[in-house]
C-alpha cells in the first residue's frame, strides 16, 4: 500500500522557501488568473438548459464540487449560498470568518498569514458569485499581525485592480474590510460574529428567523463562510467543481487541512484528500504525526476540536455508509483505521469539528483533560441563554473539584446529567461545544470519575 | 381570518395564523401564543409580549411534533388514516427530544405541542436548576417575594432540593443604576427585559451587560446614569428581585397590599394604573395593561405622584360661617349654602372647576350652572410632552371638562371675564372647585369683594384659606368616577382608600346641594347620577358605569 501523503492544493505555496505573502509573489505563482477568468465569463446554457450567467455559473460550479464548510460544521457551501435570495432587493454580504478559535486549530492562520492573496482572490470570486458588494472578513482579535497582513495585501490587491471599482474593467466593484474582533471564542459562530460586526456583543441570533442567508448583517441576507472554505472556492472555479468532486471521497470531497496536536512527534498542519487518511495514519505515519513522543501507549484521540466528542483508544466503531447507489454498508472499523472525513467522523459518533486532532497518551489524566476543556467553555460562554451560562461553570466548578480529589461516588452521573442539560437546549451550538467533551470523556473513562482510596469526602458549601 | 389546526397536549384547536408581535405587527403565530389560546400557560421569564423576542430564558421550551409530509406535499397517513407525527429530536441523538421555544418558534399547520409531556417538564425542571445555581435565595429579605417568577415557577415546575455542591458566584449587590432603581445582580437571571425595554421601549441606550458567561452582569453604561422617565417600569417587568424601585423597596410585603384599579392623574394620557394600599396608605403605583392607552408602561414622574395623598395638612374639616352646629355637619352646611346660592340674583355667581374633576362633577356643576345662570371656567395645565406617553396636557380631563361644558377652547379664556365681572359686582358669588384662583388672573383683593366665596379642595391654598365655605373633597384615589383622557378614551376609575375627617367625594355632596338648589331629587346612587350624565352629554352615549368597563372606552368628540 501507498504511504500516505499530502495532498498540498492551498498549501501548495505556503512554506515554499522564498515564497512571501506580497503580490508580486502570489501573481509570480499564478495568483489571481482564476479571478480573471470568473469575471470573464459569458453567459452560458447550462445542462438543464438553463441560460446562466457568470455568477451563476459560478455558484453551480460551487454546488457540484461538492465542497463542505471547513469552519466546524461541515455544511454544504453550494446550498448555503443558494438559500440567498437575490430577488430581495437589499444589499448581499460576504463575510469571511477568520475568528479561528477552536483549541486545537491553526489552519486558517497559515493561510492568512502567509498566503493572504489566495484567501483574498477567494473572497472576490465567492463575492462576485453571489452579488456581493462589501465583504468583510472577521478575523479574531489575537491575529494581529494577520490583520496588518490582511490590510497590506487588500491595499496591493486595490492599486492592482483586483479590488475597488470596476474590477479588471469589468463592471463589478467590491470593497473588502478587514474587522478585529476583541478575543471572544462566540465571535466565530457565524450570528454571534454578525452581531459583533455590527458593534453589538457577540449574542447568537434565534434561529429563526435570524438565519444569516435572510437576516444577516445588517438585516440583508449575508454568506458566512471559513478561510479555508473560500481559498477551496478558489480551486474550485480554477479547475472546475467536477474535477474538484473527485478529490476526497463521496459527499466527503476535496482537501482540507488538519491541524494535529497533543502527544505527537510532528504536530503541525497538513492538507489532506478528505476521507483519503485514516486517523491512525494522521497520527503514527512518518508523513504526518509520527507516531506519539513520550513513546507511551496512546490514551484517546480528540478528532475535531475540543468541543467534538473524544475517542478512546481502542475503541470499535459500526460504520452505516449510504452508497451512491442507494445501498447501504455496514462495516466494523477500528479507531485507528477510521477515514479522517465528515461523514465517518460523525457515524462515529464525534465530528471532524474544524480539523483539529488532538492526540492523548497514557499520561493525560482525563479529569485534567475534562476540567481544562470545561475551563475554556465556561470562559468563552457568551451567557446569553440559560443552560450555557450556567452549566458551563458548573461543569468547570464540578470538574475541578474532582480535580483536587473531591470526587464523590455519583460524581460521573452528576457531570453527565448537566452536560445532558446543556445540549441542545441552547441558542446556539456552543451548548454542544460545551456538553459534547465532557459527556463523551466522562462516558469513555468513567473509572477516573469516581472516587479513588484518598478523595475527600465533599460538603455542600454554605454561600 | 387565516386559521391553523393543530394540537396542544393532544387536543386539537385551531389557532388564527397570524398574530400581533409586541408591536403590533401581524406575524406567523408562536406556539406560546397558540398554547395561550389553547388555555395552557407555558412559563417564561424573558419573553413579554410587549418587548422584542430574545429567546434566552429557555424556560419556554416545549416539546413538539410536525406531520410527516410525503412528496405530494400532503402528510403522510397511517393505517387509520391518522397523519404520522414526527417528533422534534435531536439531529445527532434521535432517542432524545429536541425542544423549541415557544415564544419565537412559529406554528404550522398539523403541529402537536406537548406542553405537559415529561420531556417538557424535565427541560423546565432543568433550566430553573440552573437559573437557581447561582441565585442567592434571600426570599426572606426580597422585594420580589409574593410577585417573583422565580418562585411561583420552582414551586411549579422546579425540584424541591439543589444538587448544586460547587460555590456560587458572587456579584455586585445594591447598585445604584439611577435615581430610582437598586441593582441586585445576584438575583438577576439575565432574561434582559430591562435592557430590552429599555432602548426599544425607552429609547435609552443607558443598560447593557458586561463580562462573560456566568459572570454576566447588567450594567449602566459607563459615566452615564440610568436616569430616563420610565425606568422603574424594568421593576415591574423584572421577573425576579433584581431591579427594585427606591420608593417602594423595604416598605410593604406585597401580599399586604391591596390593589384598586385605577387611573393616573398626573396628566391628559390617564395611564391605567392598580394601586398598593394597605390600611389606607398608598404603597405604590403599578402600571395596568391597556392597549388603547398605555400598554404595559407609565412614566416615573406620575407612579410616585401619589404622596401628597397623605399630606397632614390635607383639608380634613368642614368650614362654614355662621353654621348652628359645632362642628358644622354637612347636611346643615349644604342647606345653607344652597339657601345662600338661591339668593344671589341669577347671572350673578361663576364657578371655576378643574379639568381634575371627574366628569360626573363636573357634569352637577354643570347643572348648577345652569340653574344659576352661572359663567363657568376651568384652568389649563401644559408642560412638556415626550414621545411615548406623557402629554403636554397635564390635566387629567381636561376633554370631559369640555364634553360636560365646563370650559371651551381655549381652556381658561373666560377667566378675566370673570375677573372684570367680580371688578365690577356683575359677580357675586364664585365656587371653586379644586384650583385656586389667585395664581389665575384673580387675586386676594378680587376675592375679598365677593358676597360669598365657596371652595372645595384637597390641600389648602389661598383661596381656600379666604373661602366662607370650605368644602372638603377627595384625591381620584379616594372616589369613583370618568376622566376623559387627550385621545377621547373615557375611563372610570375605583377608590384605593379613604378620605381623612370631613372630606366626602365632591360628586356626594353636589349631588345633594344640585338637589336642593334646582329643587329635583338627587341620583339615588353613584350609577344613577352616571347615567344622568350619560344621557345628558351627547358623546357619551346613554352609557351605563359597567359598559365602560375595566380599560375605558372612546369618545368622539
Amino acid at each position: 500500500m501507498a504511504m500516505p501523503t499530502e495532498y498540498r492544493m492551498i498549501l501548495k505555496n505556503v512554506d515554499k522557501p522564498g515564497y512571501t505573502p506580497d503580490i508580486a509573489c502570489y501573481l509570480k505563482h499564478g495568483g489571481y488568473a482564476t479571478l480573471q477568468k470568473a469575471l470573464r465569463l459569458q453567459p452560458a446554457t447550462g445542462q438543464d438548459g438553463k441560460q446562466l450567467d457568470g455568477p451563476e455559473q459560478l455558484r453551480r460550479e460551487v454546488m457540484v464540487s461538492g465542497l463542505r464548510g471547513r469552519g466546524g460544521a461541515g455544511f454544504p457551501c453550494g446550498l448555503k449560498w443558494s438559500f440567498v435570495d437575490h430577488r430581495a432587493g437589499k444589499n448581499i454580504y460576504l463575510i469571511c470568518n477568520a475568528d479561528e478559535s477552536e483549541p486545537g486549530t491553526f489552519k486558517d492562520k497559515q493561510i492568512i498569514y502567509k498566503d493572504p492573496h489566495q484567501l483574498l482572490e477567494g473572497i472576490i470570486i465567492a463575492a462576485y458569485a453571489n452579488g456581493v458588494k462589501l465583504a468583510f472578513i472577521y478575523i479574531r482579535g489575537e491575529f494581529v499581525q494577520g490583520a496588518a497582513i490582511l490590510n497590506r495585501a487588500i491595499k496591493e490587491a486595490r492599486e492592482h485592480g483586483f479590488l475597488g471599482n470596476n474590477i479588471l474593467g469589468t463592471n463589478y466593484s467590491l470593497d473588502i474590510i478587514v474587522h478585529r474582533g476583541a478575543g471572544a471564542y462566540i465571535c466565530g459562530e457565524e450570528t454571534g460574529l454578525i452581531e459583533s460586526l455590527e458593534g453589538k456583543r457577540p449574542y447568537p441570533r434565534i434561529k429563526p428567523p435570524y438565519f444569516p442567508a435572510v437576516l444577516g448583517l445588517y438585516g440583508c441576507p449575508t454568506i458566512v463562510n471559513n478561510v479555508e472554505t473560500l481559498c477551496a472556492v478558489k480551486h474550485i472555479i480554477e479547475m472546475g467543481g467536477t474535477k474538484y468532486a473527485q478529490l476526497g471521497t463521496t459527499n466527503n470531497t476535496g482537501t482540507r487541512i488538519v491541524s494535529i496536536s497533543g502527544h505527537v512527534r510532528r504536530p503541525g498542519y497538513y492538507e489532506i484528500e478528505v476521507g483519503k487518511v485514516t486517523l491512525g495514519e494522521l497520527i503514527f505515519d512518518p508523513n504526518f504525526g509520527g507516531g506519539l513522543s513520550n513513546g507511551l501507549p496512546l490514551k484517546a484521540v480528540i478528532p475535531g476540536g475540543t468541543s467534538s466528542k473524544i475517542f478512546r483508544a481502542g475503541e470499535k466503531f459500526k460504520i452505516t455508509r449510504k452508497n451512491l447507489d442507494g445501498t447501504v454498508t455496514v462495516q466494523e472499523y477500528d479507531l485507528l483505521d477510521l477515514p479522517y472525513d465528515f461523514d465517518t467522523m460523525a457515524a462515529a459518533g464525534s465530528m471532524s469539528g474544524s480539523g483539529a486532532i488532538i492526540v492523548l497518551d497514557e499520561s493525560a489524566n482525563m479529569v485534567e483533560v475534562a476540567a481544562n476543556i470545561a475551563e475554556f467553555y465556561a470562559h468563552e460562554s457568551c451567557g446569553q441563554c440559560t443552560p450555557c451560562r450556567e452549566g458551563s461553570l458548573w461543569l468547570a466548578k464540578a470538574l475541578r473539584r474532582l480535580e483536587a480529589g473531591r470526587t464523590r461516588p455519583d460524581d460521573a452521573d452528576y457531570l453527565l446529567s448537566i452536560a445532558r442539560n446543556i445540549q441542545g437546549r441552547t441558542i446556539c451550538a456552543f451548548g454542544e461545544a460545551c456538553a459534547w467533551p465532557i459527556m463523551s470523556i466522562v462516558t469513555k473513562f468513567k473509572d477516573e470519575f469516581t472516587p479513588r482510596p484518598q478523595s475527600q469526602p465533599v460538603h455542600a458549601k454554605s454561600v | 381570518m387565516e386559521t391553523i389546526r393543530i394540537k396542544v397536549d393532544g387536543r386539537e384547536i385551531e389557532v388564527p395564523r397570524y398574530m400581533p408581535n409586541w408591536e403590533g405587527k401581524l406575524v406567523p403565530t408562536t406556539m406560546l401564543q397558540a398554547c395561550q389560546l389553547a388555555g395552557v400557560e407555558i412559563p417564561h421569564y424573558c419573553y413579554h409580549p410587549k418587548l422584542p423576542v430574545a429567546g434566552n430564558c429557555r424556560m419556554c421550551l416545549v416539546e413538539y411534533g410536525t406531520p410527516v409530509i410525503g412528496p405530494d406535499k400532503k402528510p403522510v397517513l397511517d393505517g387509520n388514516g391518522k397523519p404520522i407525527i414526527q417528533k422534534s429530536v435531536l439531529p445527532y441523538e434521535p432517542q432524545t427530544p429536541r425542544g423549541a421555544i415557544a415564544c419565537a418558534t412559529p406554528i404550522s399547520p398539523g403541529m402537536e405541542i406537548y406542553p405537559s409531556s415529561p420531556a417538557t417538564k424535565q427541560m423546565r425542571e432543568a433550566v430553573l436548576e440552573f437559573l437557581l445555581l447561582n441565585h442567592p435565595l434571600d426570599c426572606p429579605i426580597c422585594d420580589q417575594a409574593g410577585e417573583c417568577q422565580l418562585q411561583e415557577y420552582s414551586l411549579e415546575h422546579g425540584q424541591a432540593a439543589s444538587r448544586f455542591v460547587e460555590t456560587k458566584v458572587h456579584k455586585p449587590k445594591q447598585i445604584e443604576l439611577g435615581p430610582r432603581i437598586i441593582f441586585d445582580a445576584e438575583r438577576c437571571i439575565l432574561c434582559s427585559r430591562c435592557i430590552r425595554f429599555t432602548q426599544s421601549i425607552a429609547r435609552d441606550d443607558a443598560l447593557g451587560i458586561m463580562n462573560r458567561g456566568s459572570f454576566n452582569t447588567i450594567t449602566v453604561y459607563p459615566g452615564k446614569k440610568f436616569d430616563n422617565n420610565y425606568t422603574l417600569n424594568t421593576v415591574d417587568i423584572c421577573p425576579v428581585g433584581a431591579l427594585t424601585s427606591k420608593d417602594f423597596r423595604f416598605q410593604m410585603r406585597v401580599w399586604f397590599l391591596k390593589e384598586s384599579p385605577s387611573i393616573c392623574a398626573s396628566c391628559g394620557t390617564g395611564c391605567n394604573i392598580l394601586v398598593g394600599s394597605r390600611q389606607n396608605r398608598i404603597f405604590r403605583f403599578v402600571p395596568r395593561q391597556n392597549d388603547a392607552v398605555n400598554s404595559c408602561w407609565m412614566c416615573d414622574t406620575g407612579r410616585l405622584n401619589y404622596k401628597w395623598v397623605g399630606r397632614p395638612d390635607r383639608l380634613a374639616r368642614l368650614r362654614a360661617p355662621n353654621s348652628s352646629t359645632t362642628p358644622p355637619s354637612w347636611r346643615d352646611v349644604l342647606d345653607e349654602l344652597a339657601g345662600r346660592l338661591s339668593q344671589i340674583p341669577a347671572g350673578a355667581t361663576a364657578i371655576i372647576a378643574s379639568a381634575r374633576q371627574t366628569n360626573e362633577e363636573l357634569f352637577l356643576l354643570r347643572k348648577l350652572a345652569d340653574k344659576l345662570q352661572a359663567i363657568t371656567e376651568s384652568v389649563e395645565r401644559k408642560g412638556e410632552p415626550d414621545f411615548l406617553l406623557v402629554s403636554a396636557d397635564r390635566n387629567p380631563n381636561s376633554v370631559g371638562a369640555r364634553l360636560t361644558g365646563i370650559c371651551g377652547i381655549p381652556m381658561g379664556g373666560k377667566l378675566p371675564r370673570i375677573a372684570d365681572g367680580i371688578r365690577s359686582g356683575a359677580i357675586q358669588a364664585l365656587l371653586v372647585f379644586g384650583e385656586d384662583p389667585t395664581r389665575h388672573g384673580i387675586n386676594a383683593e378680587l376675592l375679598g369683594q365677593l358676597k360669598l366665596l365657596v371652595a372645595s379642595d384637597i390641600l389648602p391654598n389661598a383661596t381656600t384659606n379666604m373661602a366662607h365655605y370650605l368644602l372638603p373633597g377627595c384625591a381620584h384615589l379616594e372616589k369613583r368616577g370618568s376622566f376623559v383622557n387627550v385621545k377621547g378614551r373615557w375611563q372610570k376609575f375605583m377608590p384605593a382608600v379613604t378620605p381623612p375627617g370631613d372630606a366626602r367625594p365632591e360628586w356626594e355632596f353636589l349631588n345633594e346641594l344640585v338637589g336642593k338648589i334646582t329643587g329635583q331629587p338627587p341620583a339615588t346612587d353613584f350609577e344613577a347620577l352616571f347615567k344622568q350624565m350619560s344621557e345628558a352629554v351627547p358623546e357619551f352615549r346613554g352609557l351605563t358605569w359597567d359598559e365602560l368597563g375595566e380599560t375605558g372606552v372612546n369618545v368622539n368628540f
